[in-house]
């Protein structure tokens, strides 16, 4: 927080507008992401005065994904700004969005006078209403001297315990009226929000004493490794114990890829011998993830041998899928730090020679070790992506078969260095989330991956990137379909591609256009001196990576199947696929 | 919902502020939960509400239902004393139609049951009864026959006996809590969600 003091002793006379301002200040906002109208008017007007860089969006979607990936790239609050009504409700799916990854962002809408409340007035919308299920917690202010204590609030909460999105309606009347601004008075009474409480003693020594006693097993390494900033403290308790790590697709990161007790990725695309050594475990460690169902499969066969410690930070999702032995509630990084002296240095060299044995099958049908038949594959392009920036960007994915090729085959050493939608899965996050991460983190070089139908859900903003002069990468991984619901369509409804082909713009044409650098590219040997140019070019460019239009994500456990029953990249690729 | 399901009663504190009941409510109708009765009441303390919240419902989800009403901002504390020791109360009003020949009969059931008669017209009468939900389920089956024309009921309210701390943020022993229900191995969870992703198969993309 970079808070002011100076002037923080002696109320002064603002205008609730002003005091929006004023606050995102005090609460070291330095960009906003908005998108004016009538109701929230007054509060532009009053930017005028403001330090707070507004950054112009093309859709009000895109203002709260770019919160989000600014709150995903940096840890702190991202903060969206919105019109009542339809301004108000183009915000639903990023809110959504953030609630279900846990993202820290703070919306605020303008609303109508609270005198018309509920008449159906014109661009009255119950916001908060809407919102109630996909909000951490939200405000109707509809004074002046509410907006102060209601935006200390919304920040506190958004950022603590377990993060999410919060929203503020203010009505017009509120940011026209003016009362007297006094910081200190509008300290935040939340009751209770950051668990103040620890697991005692007996549990801790109950989970070291199964983690000592444990011949097989396996740390689950989730995003609430990275929200609570415990990398360190997980690459100690892996190292101590030997234990092997596997990873959710949003805890990609919170392990070093390159770490020789990384596993890899688990869950429906996961890795084979991953999902192997999770159902053959006798004990998982779970560290702020939540037993997603892409994550377990079917849940009566899942993990039948292991014991399980969930380490979580949210008491609502202990015990929600999977039955946990020893559940430890609170922060990951203060707990682990309890944990780490109790467990004692072992090693499991059976164990993973058991692992090994599963991880050799798998690499034979891996698509690096395939022979090179002269198509284009999405997985080849993103390996070299992750060559080339020696895996040192920030990727922002949207969400398909492309994102699930980014997790196998970009190997990502950092937290914060893999941007995507998750537990929504929002088709048309990558563009915007970049252009927050871009603003989160100026110096890293940020490269949207994005398939050609979420890239033309959200590509208005392309705008917002040549507006703002940012240096942000695209990579279109363009298959001419809706590649994932095609590979539903061919595995689970006999090849009746419904709905899933795609065609697309001249996506170079399109760049072009908004004065970005376009390349298309269709052949393997292109990749590289295509991503060279583009990197190398001093601000934003797009490459249209024309790849083969019938590849398939392997392997894959279907939605409700054992997490062992996984369909393989068949070998040779011309196969079809079969359950093995 | 392949649990078993079982009357779930639950004492919720909240801060006395517009839409909390919908945030509340909203918690059981996302899951498709019935609420049976909910009463809202001021409390000893200002600013603070206190809601009885009566809902059947499985034990896995009785406890998810609790975690998550606690995750509320507005909510001070939340507990299932379904299976701790309670006085529970509701009050009805019951118009029953009372001839000249069924009046009588009627006041004999009426002290009977320890309620009593708040209004008398000509060819109706209205019957008060506090207590716990089976006494005055019992009344109105007996009073059934003569015709019920209309009835309303408050809801329970519900109140630990004796004295107990007041658990004001519920965190150290909700964490006992998990604890123990983990080593009991309650049904929690499992069935439910498991249905719902079988279900879903091949399910969403
Ligand atoms: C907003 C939204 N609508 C629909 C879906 C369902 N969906 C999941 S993946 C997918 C296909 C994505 O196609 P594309 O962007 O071309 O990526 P690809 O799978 O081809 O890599 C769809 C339609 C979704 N996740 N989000
Ligand atoms: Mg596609």
């Amino acid at each position: 927080m970079n808070e002011r003091s100076s002037d923080s002793a002696t109320p002064r006379k603002l205008s609730g507008a002003e005091i929006i301002w004023e606050c995102l200040e005090r609460l070291g906002v330095e960009h906003v992401f908005g998108y004016p109208g009538g109701a929230i008017l007054p509060t532009y007007d009053a930017l005028t005065k403001s330090r707070v860089h507004h950054v112009l969006v093309r859709h009000e979607q895109g203002a709260t994904h770019m919160a989000d990936g600014y709150a995903r790239a940096s840890g702190r609050v991202g903060v969206a700004l919105a019109t009542s009504g339809p301004g108000a409700t183009n915000m639903v799916t990023g809110i959504a969005t953030a609630m279900m990854d846990s993202s820290p962002i703070v919306c605020i809408t303008g609303q109508v006078g609270s005198a018309v409340l509920g008449s159906d007035a014109f661009q009255e919308t119950d916001i908060t209403g809407i919102t109630i299920p996909i909000t951490k917690h939200n405000y109707l202010v509809t004074r002046a001297d509410e907006i102060a204590v209601s935006l200390r609030e919304a920040f506190h909460i958004a950022a603590s315990d377990r993060p999410g999105p919060v929203l503020v309606d203010i009505t017009k009347d509120a940011q026209l009226g003016s009362c007297e601004f006094d910081w200190e008075l509008a300290a935040p009474r939340v009751h209770r929000q950051v668990p103040d409480f620890f697991p005692d003693p007996a549990q801790l020594n109950q989970a070291a004493a199964l983690i000592n006693e444990s011949q097989r097993p396996v740390i689950l390494a989730g995003h609430g490794i990275i929200l609570s900033g415990a990398g360190e403290e997980v690459r100690r308790l892996a190292e101590t114990a030997d234990i092997p790590v596997a990873l959710t697709l949003l805890g990609l990161g919170a392990f070093p890829a390159s770490h020789s007790l990384n596993l890899g990725m688990m869950g429906m695309h996961g890795e084979a011998w991953v999902n192997q050594a999770i159902q053959e475990s006798d004990l998982l460690i779970a560290l702020g993830m939540r037993f997603d169902d892409r994550v377990t499969g079917k849940l009566n066969t899942y993990a039948q041998k292991a014991k399980k410690i969930h380490v979580e930070i949210d008491r609502a999702e202990i015990n929600k899928n999977v039955h946990v032995d020893a559940p430890l509630i609170g922060d990951l990084r203060a707990i682990l730090q309890r944990l780490l002296p109790l467990v004692k240095p072992n090693r499991h060299s059976e164990w993973w020679s058991q692992v090994h044995v599963s991880k050799q099958d798998s690499a034979v049908r891996d698509i690096q070790n395939l022979p090179d038949n002269g198509h284009l594959y999405a997985a080849h392009v993103i390996n070299d992506l992750w060559r080339e920036t020696k895996g040192d960007a920030v990727i922002v994915t949207d969400v398909g078969q492309h994102q699930m090729w980014e997790a196998q085959y970009y190997h990502h050493e950092k937290p914060r260095s893999l941007i995507t939608s998750g537990g929504l899965g929002t088709m048309g996050f990558s563009l915007p989330a970049a252009i927050g991460a871009k603003f989160a983190r100026p110096d890293a070089e940020v490269w949207v991956v994005a398939g050609d139908g979420g890239f033309q859900m959200t590509m208005a903003e392309l705008a917002t990137i040549v507006q703002e002069k940012l240096n942000v990468k695209i990579a279109i991984i363009n298959n001419g379909y809706l590649g994932m619901v095609r590979q539903w369509q061919e595995f689970f409804y006999e090849g009746r591609y419904a709905g899933t082909p795609l065609l697309s713009p001249d996506y170079v044409k399109l760049a072009e256009a908004y004065g970005i650098p376009g390349l298309m590219v269709s052949e393997r040997s292109q990749v590289v001196p295509a991503l060279h140019t583009s990197r190398f070019h001093a601000g934003a460019a797009l490459i249209d990576f024309r790849v083969e239009q019938e590849d398939s994500v392997y392997p894959m456990v279907p939605a409700g199947a054992d997490l062992h029953a996984m369909i393989r990249r068949p070998t040779p690729l011309v196969e079809r696929p079969t359950d093995d | 919902m392949t649990e078993r399901e079982k009357t779930h009663t639950f004492v919720v504190y909240v801060e006395n502020k517009p839409g909390v009941l919908n945030r509340i409510a909203s918690l059981f109708r996302r899951r498709g939960y019935n609420i049976e009765s909910l009463t809202v009441g001021h409390t000893e303390r200002p600013n603070i509400s206190r809601m009885t919240i009566v809902s059947s419902i499985g034990e896995g989800a009785a406890h998810r239902v609790e975690a998550n009403i606690y995750k509320l901002v507005n909510v001070l504390s939340v507990e299932d004393v379904t299976h701790a020791t309670t006085i529970s109360r509701s009050l009805a009003l019951i118009k029953v139609v009372a001839s000249e020949e069924s009046r009588h009969r009627l006041m004999e059931i009426v002290r009977v049951f320890r309620a009593r008669v708040v209004d008398l017209a000509p060819r109706s009468l209205i019957i008060e009864i506090t207590g716990a939900e089976d006494k005055i389920h019992a009344l109105v089956d007996v009073l059934r026959p003569f015709g019920i024309l209309e009835m309303v009921r408050t809801g329970q309210v519900v109140m630990r006996r004796g004295v107990q701390e007041r658990v004001e943020t519920s965190s150290p022993k909700a964490a006992e809590d998990d604890t123990r229900r983990s080593k009991q191995k309650t049904g929690s969870g499992p069935s439910g969600a498991n249905a719902l992703v079988e279900a879903e198969h091949p399910g969403s993309v």
